[in-house]
């Protein structure tokens, strides 16, 4: 892997291009329930979400914020009702665009950049095209001088950027983020963000789930904000924080939500 | 007592002479139980991470058998093997009986389930912490396998240890399907049964000396890089 400070690229990177590729967007859930050891922990979802915006998923531990992530990306199977990717061309595997980060990144023991060969490769990128694109995604993320480092060595942060850079590798039009920064630094946290913010800017659909009320103001296009397993409300950031149109996200706001 | 130290001093000899007989026992044991890991190694983990990560009818009762698997009398091991091999067997005409091959195939059995058992338990407690990053990559349970062996294989290394463990030690296996035929089937184990009760001590003594080095040397070295590797990795 080559030092980026020693070698600029004159090159576009290959992954700094919007997407052109159909959308799988919109994401449709009707109706979406979910159980579970007998007690309804979702009730009704039911949204769509459409290319653009930065969704953040607010609500208070319990809420079922990272519940609904998992059952939008497919890692949850619904007990009733439907979760459905229009827009996602039939026999195509709508799971190929999306990709999610997970509060804790699970690394493979392996180098970090045989860690992202590994995406790319479950992602049917041929082995010749691979270390362009893992080249490119660590120097974006700030990772080269780690690219033959085991991935296991690296800081709580740059492990975060790492589970970032190898899902940014994989081009998604979705990303799913549970808490990315929950254990992080702000330093670090700051670092995510502004990845985040990259990916936002380069085309990709950001639905990320947050009780950092800060940060929801930093990265919000628009709020969903879930209480007791219900969808209060989902409405664009400004008017969520000027005057949230229920009660429950109005004392949340406040920092006096009962739960 | 002196009988003892005598053939305690003779086995010494043997040793530092690199004693022809000596040397060929230990080569054909080294020689069975290796391969017999080594066929092991290449059922077992597959099979094991398979159990891990696969859910079909039937799959829980299948894990107990394998379980008890693992305390497989070699005697009974190796007189299922036996009437398998024999002439008035279904595989008689293969004419294995006998062989260092029939061995080879008693200790597989025997060690199979020592392999695949262990790998089901370190593959399964992987995959709690890896599998939803997986399925989110897009990984399903069979092209999860390679990934998951390759990441326990620091913790996989002591499952095959204890397959060669089992391999090298047993003694009733081999020697009904063996026979232990000198220069043709004879191993430590079965070599070391048959001295003591002609009570030559001193090839017995030798043997036993050289199987517990054997031992010690494969822990020892297996210990060490597994301990250097799980620190640049873990």
């Amino acid at each position: 892997m080559s030092d980026p400070i020693t070698q600029p690229s004159t090159e576009a990177p290959p992954v700094a291009r919007r997407r052109t590729t159909p959308s799988i967007l919109p994401l449709s859930l009707e109706g979406v329930c979910f159980d579970a050891r007998g007690k309804r922990l979702i009730h009704d979802l039911t949204f769509t979400l459409d290319a653009g915006p930065r969704t953040i998923i607010l609500g208070p531990n319990g809420a079922g914020k990272s519940l609904t992530l998992r059952l939008c990306h497919g890692l949850l199977t619904p007990v009733g009702g439907h979760v459905a990717w229009e827009g996602a061309a039939p026999g195509a595997d709508p799971l190929k665009h999306q990709a999610m980060v997970f509060q804790r990144p699970v690394l493979l023991r392996r180098t970090v950049a045989q860690n992202i060969d590994y995406a790319l490769k479950l992602h049917d990128v041929a082995r010749r095209d691979r270390p362009a694109l893992i080249e490119d995604v660590l120097n974006r993320t700030g990772l080269a001088r780690f690219a033959k480092s085991p991935a296991r060595h690296l800081s709580g942060g740059e492990q975060q950027k790492l589970a970032l850079a190898r899902a940014w590798a994989t081009k998604p039009e979705v990303l799913f983020l549970d808490e990315p920064t929950a254990s992080l630094d702000p330093a670090a946290t700051h670092a995510v963000e502004n990845i985040i913010q990259t990916m936002h800017g380069e085309g990709t659909r950001i639905v990320m789930t947050t009780h950092d009320l800060a940060q929801a103001r930093r990265l919000a296009d628009e709020i969903m904000f879930l209480h007791k397993g219900h969808l209060m409300e989902k409405t664009p950031a400004d008017e969520f924080f000027d005057a949230p149109r229920s009660g429950e996200a109005a004392a949340f706001l406040k920092g006096e939500l009962r739960w | 007592m002196n009988d003892i130290s005598a053939a305690f001093v003779t086995a010494l000899h043997l040793l530092v002479t690199f004693d022809q007989n000596l040397v060929e026992i230990v080569g054909l044991s080294l020689r069975v139980s290796l391969s017999a890991v080594a066929l092991a190694v290449v059922i077992g983990l597959p099979v094991g991470a398979a159990l891990a990560l696969f859910k079909f009818p039937g799959r829980n009762g299948l894990i107990v058998f394998l379980n008890a698997l693992m305390g497989l009398p070699p005697v009974v091991v190796g007189l299922v093997v036996y009437l398998l091999l024999s002439r008035a067997g279904p595989l008689g005409v293969l004419g294995l009986l006998f062989t260092p091959t029939a061995m080879i195939i008693a200790q597989a059995i025997l060690v199979t389930p020592i392999v695949a058992a262990l790998t089901r338990q370190v593959v399964a407690d992987l995959w709690v912490e890896y599998s939803e990053q997986m399925r989110s990559m897009g990984a399903g349970p069979l092209s999860a396998i390679p990934a998951l062996l390759y990441d326990a294989r620091f913790t996989l290394v002591t499952a095959v240890l204890a397959g060669f463990g089992r391999a090298s030690a047993e003694v009733g296996a081999v020697m009904i399907v063996g026979g232990n035929i000198d220069h043709v089937t004879r191993t430590m184990t079965t070599a070391i049964a048959l001295e003591v009760s002609k009570g030559d001590l001193a090839l017995a003594l030798g043997l036993g000396i050289v199987l517990i080095g054997i031992s010690l040397a494969i822990n020892a070295a297996t210990y060490t890089v597994k301990q250097r590797a799980e620190a640049a990795w873990a």
